[in-house]
Formats: C-alpha cells, sequence, structure tokens
C-alpha cells in the first residue's frame, strides 16, 4: 500500500490548508504520479489539479513530488517515492487556486516581459528567413522549454521577487530569442535587461537545472546573458 | 526593465562586476596576509608597523577596504531587497528595507573613513 499524502486546499470552504493521506493499492506497479493522482480521484472527486496531454509534452501537470518538481505524468513511483510515501504539494511559491492548481499569473508575465516572439525589422523576404544549420543548432536546448514553470517554482530568487527576477523560465525563454540570427531586437533586448532584478537575481544554485523535466539548463543560458550585457557593457 | 536607486550602480551589470572584481582583490589580500603571517611567526609590533610604512602596502590596504566596502555594499543591498519585502514584511517593507539600508550604508561609510584615517592618518 502506498500512502499519498496530498495537499488539500479549497478557499471556498477551508480556512488554511492541509495534507490530507490517502492509502492506496498501485497492486505493485510502477505507475507515473498521474495515475495515482487519476486513481485518487476516480475515489473522491473533488481533488483538483492540471493536466492534459500525459506525455510530458504539455506541461500542465508540474507539481511538487516529495520536495523535487516535475511533471507528474512522466514521474514513476521508483523515481520519486521513499518508504512507501508520496508527499504531493502544489508549485512552490505561486499562489493556490485549489488543492494542486496554482495562479501562474506572475509566471506568465515575466514570460511576456521577455518578448518571447522574433522582432526583425528588415523587410520579410518572399518565402522565410533562412538560417544555417550552425546558426539553427544555436537554438537547441533552448526552444523545448514548454513553459511548465517546473524551474522559476523551484528558484529561491523567484520566491522571493517574482515580479522583478524574470526566472530562469524567462530568462531561458530570453536568450533563445537572442541567440536567434533572425532576430534583430538584441541591442533592445540587452537593454531591457540590465538592471540588478531582472537577471542579475540569478545566483547559480542550479535548482532550475535539477528539476527542469526537459533537461534543458536555464543556468547556462543566463550565463550566456550576462556574458552578452558584458560585452556589451564594458 | 526593474528600476532601483539604492543599489550600488544602479545596474545588475555593474554590480555584478563590481561584486567579483571586488572579491578578487579581497582574496588576493587575505593570501598576502597570510603569507606575511607564514613568515613572520613571532609579529611585533615594529614588523606591522614596517609592513605599513610601506606605501604599496597602504595603497593596496586601501584597495582593500575600497573593495570591502563595495562588496559589503552590493551584498547587504541583495540580501535586504531578498528577504525584506512585502511578502514576508507587509506593508511596512518599503520602510523597513530603506532603514536598513540606509544604516548599513552610514556604517560602510563610517567605515571607510574610519579605515582611512588609521592607514593615512597621523
Amino acid at each position: 500500500m502506498l500512502t499519498v499524502s496530498i495537499y488539500r486546499y479549497n478557499p471556498e470552504t477551508d480556512a488554511e490548508p492541509y495534507m490530507q493521506d490517502v492509502q492506496l493499492d498501485t497492486g505493485g506497479k510502477d505507475l507515473m504520479v498521474l495515475d495515482v493522482l487519476e486513481l485518487l480521484k476516480a475515489k473522491d472527486e473533488t481533488i483538483a489539479y492540471r493536466r492534459s496531454c500525459r506525455e510530458g509534452v504539455c506541461g500542465s501537470d508540474g507539481m511538487n513530488m516529495n520536495g523535487k518538481n516535475g511533471l507528474a505524468c512522466i514521474t514513476p513511483l521508483s523515481e520519486t517515492v521513499k518508504n512507501n510515501k508520496l508527499v504531493l504539494r502544489p508549485l512552490p511559491g505561486l499562489p493556490v487556486v485549489r488543492d494542486l492548481v496554482v495562479d501562474m499569473a506572475i509566471f506568465y508575465k515575466q514570460y511576456e516581459k521577455v518578448k518571447p516572439y522574433l522582432l526583425n525589422d528588415s523587410p520579410a523576404p518572399a518565402i522565410e528567413r533562412l538560417q544555417t544549420p550552425e546558426e539553427r543548432e544555436k537554438l537547441d536546448g533552448l526552444y523545448e522549454c514548454i513553459l511548465c514553470a517546473c524551474c522559476s517554482t523551484a528558484c529561491p530568487s523567484f520566491w522571493w521577487n517574482p515580479d522583478k527576477f524574470i526566472g530562469p523560465s524567462g530568462l531561458l525563454q530570453a536568450y533563445r530569442f537572442l541567440a536567434d540570427s533572425r532576430d534583430t531586437a538584441t541591442q533592445e533586448r540587452l537593454a531591457e535587461l540590465d538592471d540588478p532584478f531582472s537577471v542579475f537575481r540569478c545566483r547559480g544554485i542550479m535548482n532550475c537545472v535539477a528539476v527542469c523535466p526537459k533537461g534543458l539548463n536555464p543556468t547556462r543560458a543566463i550565463g550566456h546573458i550576462r556574458e552578452m550585457l558584458l560585452h556589451r557593457g564594458t | 526593465m526593474v528600476t532601483n536607486v539604492t543599489s550600488f550602480g544602479r545596474s545588475g551589470l555593474s554590480d555584478w562586476v563590481v561584486q567579483r572584481v571586488s572579491a578578487v582583490i579581497l582574496a588576493l589580500y587575505t593570501l598576502f596576509l597570510v603569507f606575511w603571517f607564514a613568515q613572520h611567526p613571532q609579529v611585533q609590533y615594529e614588523q606591522w608597523s614596517e609592513l605599513f610604512k610601506c606605501t604599496s602596502m597602504r595603497i593596496f590596504s586601501l584597495l582593500a577596504l575600497f573593495s570591502l566596502i563595495a562588496h559589503a555594499w552590493v551584498g547587504v543591498w541583495t540580501i535586504t531587497t531578498d528577504y525584506l519585502t512585502p511578502l514576508s514584511l507587509g506593508k511596512y517593507a518599503t520602510a523597513v528595507r530603506f532603514l536598513v539600508q540606509c544604516a548599513c550604508t552610514i556604517a560602510l561609510f563610517v567605515y571607510l573613513v574610519w579605515g582611512i584615517d588609521i592607514l593615512w592618518g597621523n
């Protein structure tokens, strides 16, 4: 039997959040955490969580499992369960809407700040803007981000200043467009980042790298942004 | 762009560079002193006084003092803006943070002038 301790909070009925312990028979199978949640929901339909693709592509079911952020749909019990106990909490640092559902408005606001789209003031060519294979290669490890927020909500700098520090996810995307050969707004983008909070709140503790379910490295991208700012500013 | 008037250099890049350069200077100064004490195990006032009579040592010490002040300012400012925020202190956060930053800045100024007086005064 697996003991699942799940964070429960319904602002309409609960004065404060509490942990609910549920016993679950997994039949000895190495289920994914999302499967466990589905089994729990079959027992108690009031449990709330986000999910969609169930294969680590949509980024909906980011949550904190036994103290580590990740996607429930691609995290097997064998990877996270210790002493037959699974503790499920919402992503840390964001306001809880209900149970495991968090309000991601501030996370998206930081994403919006980095203008996550190509800016190019030259006339559009007849077919498409071409890149060499080398130029395209620079975007590998950057474009794959699915915005699940596992990294930013594992980052203490984002917990303390979610309104000022862009966070690892947003900065990974900032570098994705700084590195893009088709983008012509590099200087404007860098000028927006040269303040004490947006980039430089990163202290390089690499929690983001440790939790990214896609295996990406936001700390390295932040290092590249720092290098670009240094070249521009000295 | 997030603006802030109480940070050391008003720019994240500037503070970042200052923090790293000052750290290197402080590390070199510490290594030098460790090496010097190793060379002089039975240090007396005369030897210590002799060391600081040398102009290059006084310049090096002044450089280390400036580095310490700048390093401390960037560090304390970062800590205050991390922990003394509305998330932890509510509506009083700005007042408390500003007062702590002012107190630290004044203390650093006092240490700087005091240090210069010790090194270059009569």
